[in-house]
């Protein structure tokens, strides 16, 4: 198939990237805790993504218990409601989706999967998790200050954010805001040696047109979040010197119980530009690493090469792009000159189309392959319907008319949970499934990882499919209590009460996942070096988990692309990268040539 | 090690734009003369170019979305000596001062990877000086301003927002400056020790010491020049 296109011809060309100096540990703080060796630094960004995220979770769960049975948790009050959204949010988007997808998958793929001994700047790598720990921690922190963390909503809006009324308005937003600035310099420290590693250290025969595209899509969103984190940086700045200061950068003349206040003069509206500058690409920084991943998962458990590897790089890199310049369509409500809302209309919907590009290739690529249902295909499968699902509601809000009823509805939560929480999540399960085996040399659950791919998924449908509807209904977003309205039939708090036991499940699903996690660490099947008889490079170290500095003596040199499944006349479904073209198949059956 | 690239003696590279799109579809490295640390100083800056830009789109934003008169910058920036009254003598100075440590940066360069290592030092302590200077004479600036009342909130002239964008800009380009001369002298002392000679391991990184780190230093060293300039455009001559 792919293998002439790809793969052959060419002489391998002599090493270009000196051997690397790598920093070798001394002793078990150097090995595990302080280590600068990129696995270890991207597993650890991962456990602490999860752990944080776990918080988040619980968090999504009282929500669901005050939104599914008001007035019956009397410690849920309106102030720790808004607290608990805020906290959710920020968490989920910042701390657990970019850190895990980045900082955790790849850390520990990039280097493997290009043949390189380690990320480039080992030390630089190790202080952006300890920075990233101390942004969770300050952020935590919130959590025990008085007046808790801040309750201004994931978007942080001034001026609302710091005025008296917000819960958090004395510590928790100063918290919020700093966390957030050291996050964005750890990322930056990360950032910068993902985009080094992937230009200036892969690996003899490893072009940029035959990464896997798990490194593409990581790649890209890399780039973008060096460019788009700016604007958020910018923007926390000046709303922490608003709040601590009392400059006036986004604060209207304001009066507050009747008092005037001493801001005066700012713009509410930049903030909400810079915030977007940096929110909406922040959606492709999650999203494109997940398509990157779930190509791979794809095309590995279908036996196929990827179908139309070329387009799906173009679009990725296009999309990213494209993201830049979309991001008011987040601020149609926010009273900006309706030709803008066109412009940023058409821009929205025109990254319909590499994104669509992408789903016609995965589903090409699961024509007539040989389906594995495994749990990571499970998980991939899930993110492709999930995914197609948010997107199909994205272009309803995408258009100004459509969306400026239904903003500030359910039907917005719904819309941004399916296509930025379900489908992403959906990925990093598949893909720690995935690659379990390669950390840790063992097997995650089959028959836990199948349960909690079901209850996740038909839990995720049972959960968002309805706040469609209670959001067409016009039930707002962000409300601690709906009350009664003439236009909110009864019925919608039954539904609300469904929605609630179904998240409760789904979050229950999740330690069942965990539970694997640390289960199978020891009781797990031997995975052996191969496990899915993979074509990447990190499946060809010479041992598993892989040793310090990845390869032994001698790195892999690649002959051809990652994409060689079922090719005809190989010995096996597979060939990988850093093996030397098969030879014809006519050649291997002892036909005369001449 | 990042050292700069190996390459085969009898390698041919196509010119021109070949030359760029041969690169990236090689293997191993898509910058074939750059070295991980140039690059990555490179992309850094475009990182940090989005902050400054931010900054600056943020205050024209307000300047031109406030409807309360901006004060005169000729006036407010504007030194009295010899009781004559100079308009932006002090930035004219100021501005003067950093364009002339670019040149004193470039030519610690040049000297660098001519191995000479006290012409480079001392190129470097001087560029190092003119930094100091600088961040001093904004230090001067700074107090000239908060004596005649200038707060980040308010400002007896008009909109506050004069002083809350002219506090963070020129506050965070100053770190920038004061960050750029503790690097100086950081990279001028290893330089003045013969590290680079000896190829001697970095106390944090454990990587051996080159002379690029000369070069990668004056990269950050004329962004931040760089950056001035824009900043002395839009908030003085505006």
């Amino acid at each position: 198939m792919g293998e002439l296109a790809h793969g052959a011809g060419g002489q391998i060309p002599a090493a270009e990237v000196p051997e690397m100096e790598l920093p070798h540990p001394h002793g078990w703080w150097s090995t595990y805790v302080f280590s600068q060796d990129a696995k270890v630094i991207g597993i650890q960004y991962a456990l602490t993504a999860l752990a944080i995220g776990m918080v988040a979770l619980v968090l999504s769960w009282l929500m669901r218990l005050q939104l599914g049975f008001p007035d019956t948790f009397t410690f849920i009050d309106p102030q720790a409601y808004y607290q608990f959204i805020t906290m959710h949010g920020m968490i989920m988007v910042v701390y657990l989706l970019t850190a895990l997808f980045l900082g955790g998958f790849g850390n520990y793929l990039i280097p493997l999967m290009l043949g390189a001994r380690d990320m480039v700047f080992p030390f630089v790598n190790m202080l952006s998790f300890w920075v990233y720990l101390l942004a969770v921690l300050v952020l935590v922190a919130s959590f025990f200050v008085p007046g808790g963390p801040t309750g201004a909503g994931w978007t942080l809006y001034p001026p609302q954010a710091i005025l008296s009324g917000t819960p958090g308005r004395d510590w928790g937003i100063v918290l919020m805001l700093l966390s957030l600035c050291l996050f964005i310099a750890g990322f930056t420290m990360g950032g910068l040696n993902y985009v080094v590693t992937v230009l200036q250290a892969r690996t003899r025969g490893m072009t940029l047109m035959r990464m896997p595209l798990t490194v593409w899509g990581i790649f890209t969103a890399t780039v973008m979040a060096l460019l788009a984190f700016p604007a958020l940086f910018v923007g926390a700045v000046m709303l922490l010197l608003d709040r601590l200061l009392g400059t006036s950068f986004f604060m209207p003349t304001l009066v507050e119980m009747g008092q005037q206040l001493r801001y005066g003069g700012g713009s509410p509206i930049l903030f909400q530009h810079l915030f977007w500058f940096f929110g909406h690409p922040e959606v492709y920084i999650v999203a494109l690493p997940a398509f990157g991943i779930v190509s791979d998962l794809i095309s590995t458990h279908a036996r196929r090469n990827i179908f139309g590897y070329r387009m799906m790089v173009w679009a990725i890199v296009i999309i990213g792009a494209l993201s830049f310049v979309v991001w008011a369509h987040h601020m149609y409500v926010s009273g900006m000159h309706p030709w803008f809302g066109f412009f940023f209309a058409t821009t929205t919907l025109i990254i319909a189309i590499p994104t669509a590009i992408k789903v016609y290739n995965w589903l090409l690529t699961l024509w007539r392959g040989n389906i594995h249902l495994n749990v990571p295909m499970l998980f991939a499968l899930g993110f492709i319907v999930t995914f197609v699902n948010g997107g199909l509601t994205g272009l309803f809000l995408g258009n100004v008319v459509v969306d400026v009823p239904l903003s500030d509805t359910m039907f917005v939560v719904a819309h941004f949970h399916m296509v930025m929480g379900v489908a992403p999540v959906m990925v990093i399960f598949g893909g720690i499934y995935h690659w379990y085996p390669k950390m840790t040399g063992r097997m995650l659950d089959d028959t836990m990882g199948k349960i909690h791919f079901w209850v996740t998924f038909l839990g995720a449908y049972a959960i968002f499919f309805p706040m469609h509807y209670l959001g067409l209904l016009g039930v707002p977003r962000r409300y601690h209590t709906i009350g009664e309205t003439s236009f909110v039939p009864a019925s919608a708090a039954d539904l609300n009460a469904f929605i609630s036991v179904v998240a409760l499940v789904v979050g229950a699903a999740q330690m069942l996942f965990l539970f694997n996690l640390l289960w199978s660490l020891r009781h797990g099947r031997e995975s052996g070096p191969n496990p899915w008889r993979a074509t990447t490079l990190e499946w060809q170290t010479p041992e598993t988990p892989p040793g310090h500095g990845n390869w032994g003596k001698e790195l892999p040199v690649v002959h051809r692309w990652a994409y060689d499944y079922a090719v005809p006349g190989a010995p096996e479904d597979f060939v990988p990268q850093n093996e030397a073209l098969p030879p014809p198949a006519h050649v291997a059956k002892g036909e005369a040539t001449a | 090690m990042d050292t700069a690239p190996l390459h085969a003696p009898d390698a041919v590279r196509p010119a021109g734009w070949h030359g760029v799109v041969a690169d990236w579809s090689s293997d191993q490295r898509s910058f074939k003369g750059a070295s991980w640390g140039k690059v990555m100083m490179w992309i850094f800056l475009l990182s940090d170019t989005f902050i400054f830009g931010c900054f600056l789109l943020s205050y024209m934003s307000v300047r031109m979305s406030t409807t309360v008169p901006w004060p005169n910058p000729s006036e407010v920036f504007a030194l009295e000596i010899a009781g004559t009254n100079f308009p932006l003598i002090l930035i004219a100075i100021m501005t003067f001062v950093l364009i002339s440590s670019s040149g004193t940066m470039a030519m610690a360069v040049n000297c660098a990877y001519r191995r000479d290592r006290g012409k480079t030092t001392a190129l470097m302590l001087l560029t190092a000086v003119f930094g100091a200077t600088f961040v001093g004479m904004q230090a001067f600036e700074w107090s000239k301003l908060i004596h005649e009342g200038v707060r980040p909130w308010e400002n007896p002239w008009g909109a506050p927002q004069f002083g809350a964008a002219f506090f963070t800009i020129t506050g965070f380009h100053g770190t920038h400056v004061t960050i750029g001369v503790i690097m100086l002298l950081i990279v001028a002392r290893k330089v003045w020790r013969g590290d680079f000679d000896h190829e001697r391991p970095g106390g944090l990184t454990g990587r051996r010491g080159r002379y690029e780190m000369v070069e990668i230093a004056g990269l950050y060293w004329h962004f931040v020049d760089l950056v001035w300039v824009f900043i002395f455009a839009l908030f003085y001559l505006w």
